[in-house]
């Protein structure tokens, strides 16, 4: 199969990072909040490792992705207004995902409606969010030894990590930085896994499509697991092995799949909040 | 014409179904393995070509760049340039028509086809042409209108429509067209060479090149300080109907103007390079009037029909706008992983893709439309390539919004309001009412872990396909609580 070099370049201009501050915000995401918070917590645990605290607001929702992209910009907007004081002092935002980190970086300014004041409250914010991956290399520097055995991976980089926040070779950067993990690439790596929020329940034929043919791309690798620092993503992609393994009889899974945040804290000595459990 | 392409057996215009049936359509395409891995491969093959053409990300940033300038600059002038393009033109010998419809441009070339008792028109490739649906128009009333662009011409004699706007008969095999070029063109014996089926497909057009009344083009950029008519083909059967027949009738969206020469230039490099991989197309034809006296060859008459067709409607919103800036390259749909899926003609509309999907609801309405725009995922890889910077994953939200809205008095759209559902509305309200208030979603959250044994098993689309979603035991915040 052929695996066209499609461009990968952001279509924003390379931002330039500060120095390690000496806290940090955690926007964890209602998708982490609910559904997969030991990601969020080992995220948060990696931040705290290298000496940054970490405030968590906690009149923290959601950043209004699903109803800005469903078309309702009204509700979107009223999320969002709710949360513009939820940052007082002047400490970077860390988003545990592109998708979220997108939205509150180029789109809360523009959903938050005519109201110069509060566009500007709005930008101040996205001027100081970073997608987790980014803030972990760029501004923390990680760089820890790998402690666990040989092993082979494959991540998958989420649209909006690749083309909103320019963050697609981010995630290969700090894996290669482990020294006993392998990067498997996988075919047609730059395209959509299919989830899409919405798009998951209203196209199904189509997003089943997608994320069948990047399950399998996924497989060929013959990696031992996924990584990938959305977990919307995350979802999509291991939900849907977990019905073919299900569907074949097979009790193992094929195709499991982590947070960055979790690989990277178990591989360098740390306890993955999920394995404590 | 014993090759005649296939009429519908009533008579009627092959016209697509509703747009209201895409979700039949998409389904039975994803659905069908053979169109699935055609598409895939052909897709493939173009975007490789295309990034051969872009080596250096700073050159086709810039590029990309001073392309989308040149279009916004030609839009916020397009009053004045369309008059200028008009008087420019007029100099130059070449009749100008204005027409708002479809039916309005098809009545203006059929009336010239009777001004010179046209029997045949033969064409060049225009998409716009086929916005308008100008072959059964002009078949209806007698007048014969045959394709000479290799892919148009196969996509004819098979009965269909282009699934592709630069490569109309990509869905296609070349075993298919062996089959179609023996059972529709007398003498001819099956064979797959495709070397072979072209020379075939050449000598049938060759005969009508030189029996055609009038011959019909596309336009791609018309220039207005010159009165330039700029034509971009591989072929050579775009200057064949420039030239041989005695009229020739180019038509266009109002759209495609620059101002001056100089502005061609980059357009036609990001164009070729974006649309096929090509540095350069094999023809570059600049049409700037009827022949001379003195000339050994041009047509006698040329005539330019400007075509609105909703592009004003487009016009007039600052955002929606940005769909004008289109020099219909394809890269988009080459790019999109659902055109990739589904193939162009599970759309159903003249232009599929993703330019597809914000163009056609300023033609079409968006009655027939809005499901189009929510045939997305929104990864953004048509933005990306996207040579003049159309922001289309903006515009597909923008077009959600305009359909999901509650219909209201000065709609900047036709059809707005027409996928509004009171339910629906009110789900959304409740949904930003919960994650508005802090201590609402706390609550619920609480609730949804506490209780999530009680989550449903079954849903909707999400369970067809992948093992149901279930809340964590416990939250994010309970955890960060309690982490010391």
């Amino acid at each position: 199969m052929s695996n066209p070099v499609v461009s990968t370049h952001a279509g924003h201009q390379a931002r330039s990072y500060p120095s390690r501050p000496e806290a940090v915000y955690f926007y964890g995401t209602c998708l982490v909040d609910m559904f997969v918070p030991e990601a969020g917590m080992d995220a948060i645990t990696l931040l705290e490792r290298e000496g940054i605290r970490v405030i968590f607001p906690d009149n923290q929702t959601c950043c209004g992705q699903p109803a800005f992209t469903s078309g309702f910009p009204e509700e979107a907007r009223q999320v969002i207004a709710s949360q513009l004081d939820l940052f007082p002092g002047d400490y970077p935002i860390v988003v545990p995902s592109g998708s979220c980190g997108g939205m509150i970086r180029w789109h809360w300014e523009k959903v938050i409606g005519d109201d110069a004041a509060l566009q500007a409250r709005a930008a101040a914010i996205a001027a100081r969010t970073y997608e987790f991956a980014e803030f972990l290399l760029h501004v923390v520097g990680f760089s820890r030894k790998d402690e666990g055995p040989a092993t082979t991976v494959t991540l998958h980089t989420s649209c909006s990590a690749r083309r909103e926040m320019g963050t697609h070779l981010v995630g290969r950067e700090l894996l290669a930085r482990l020294g006993n993990v392998t990067l498997a690439h996988h075919d047609h790596e730059s395209e959509c896994c299919g989830f899409g929020g919405t798009f998951s329940l209203k196209h199904p034929d189509i997003s089943t499509a997608m994320v069948t043919d990047k399950v399998a791309a996924l497989k060929a690798t013959g990696a031992s697991q996924l990584v990938t620092a959305d977990c919307g993503c995350m979802l999509n992609i291991t939900k849907r092995a977990a019905k073919e393994d299900l569907d074949a009889g097979r009790a193992k899974p094929s195709l499991p799949g982590e947070h960055l945040a979790t690989f990277l804290l178990r591989r360098t000595g740390g306890k993955p909040a999920g394995d404590q459990q | 014409m014993s090759h005649q392409p296939q009429q519908q057996s009533s008579g009627q215009p092959i016209a697509f179904v509703s747009a209201q049936a895409l979700r039949a359509r998409m389904h039975d395409a994803v659905n069908d393995p053979h169109l699935r891995q055609s598409f895939r491969g052909a897709m493939d093959f173009l975007m490789a070509k295309r990034a051969a053409q872009f080596p250096d990300q700073d050159e086709l940033d810039s590029l990309r760049a001073l392309s989308e300038g040149i279009r916004q600059y030609s839009l916020s002038k397009l009053p004045d340039l369309l008059e200028q393009l008009e008087a420019n033109l007029t100099r130059n010998g070449v009749k100008v028509h204005w027409a708002e419809t479809p039916d309005e441009a098809n009545a203006i070339m059929l009336d010239i086809a009777r001004r010179h008792s046209a029997k045949l028109i033969v064409k060049g490739k225009s998409m716009v042409s086929e916005e308008i649906e100008f072959n059964h128009a002009m078949e209806a009333a007698g007048v014969g209108a045959l394709e000479s662009d290799m892919g148009e011409y196969i996509v004819q004699l098979a009965g269909e429509k282009p699934s592709h706007i630069i490569m109309p008969a990509i869905h296609q095999t070349k075993q298919q067209i062996a089959k179609l070029f023996a059972e529709k063109i007398p003498g001819v014996d099956y064979t797959d060479n495709v070397d072979a089926l072209i020379r075939i497909g050449r000598n049938v057009l060759r005969d009508k090149f030189e029996s055609a009344d009038i011959g019909l083009s596309g336009v791609n950029f018309a220039v207005a300080e010159t009165g330039t008519l700029c034509l971009v083909e591989n072929e050579g059967n775009g200057r064949m109907c420039t030239t041989v027949p005695k009229v020739h009738i180019a038509i266009t969206g109002i759209e495609k103007i620059v101002e001056k020469l100089e502005h061609v230039a980059p357009l036609y490099s990001i164009l070729t390079r974006s649309a096929t991989g090509q540095a350069v197309s094999t023809y570059f034809n600049m049409i700037s009037g009827p022949r001379k006296a003195g000339d050994k060859d041009g047509p006698e008459e040329v005539h330019l029909v400007l075509l609105d067709n909703g592009r004003s409607q487009a016009y007039a919103d600052e955002q929606l706008r940005k769909t004008l800036q289109c020099i219909r390259c394809g890269a988009c749909m080459n790019h999109c992983p659902v055109y990739t899926r589904i193939g162009g003609h599970a759309y159903g509309t003249t232009y599929p893709g993703p330019i597809g999907k914000i163009i056609s609801p300023h033609l079409m309405g968006l009655e027939q439309t809005h499901l189009l725009a929510t045939a997305s995922s929104l990864c953004g890889a048509c933005g990306e390539v996207c040579p003049v910077k159309i922001p289309i994953p903006e515009l597909l939200i923008r077009l959600r919004g305009e359909a999901n809205s509650a219909p209201h008095a000065n709609p900047a759209m036709v059809g707005q309001g027409a996928a509004y559902d009171p339910k629906i509305s009110f789900v959304w309200r409740m949904w930003a009412r919960l994650y508005a208030r802090p201590a609402t979603y706390r609550a619920f959250s609480w609730l949804a872990t506490r209780f999530r044994a009680l989550t449903p098993r079954k849903q909707s689309g999400w369970t067809a396909a992948r093992t149901p979603l279930q809340p964590a035991s416990r939250r994010l915040r309970d955890m960060v609580k309690d982490r010391r």
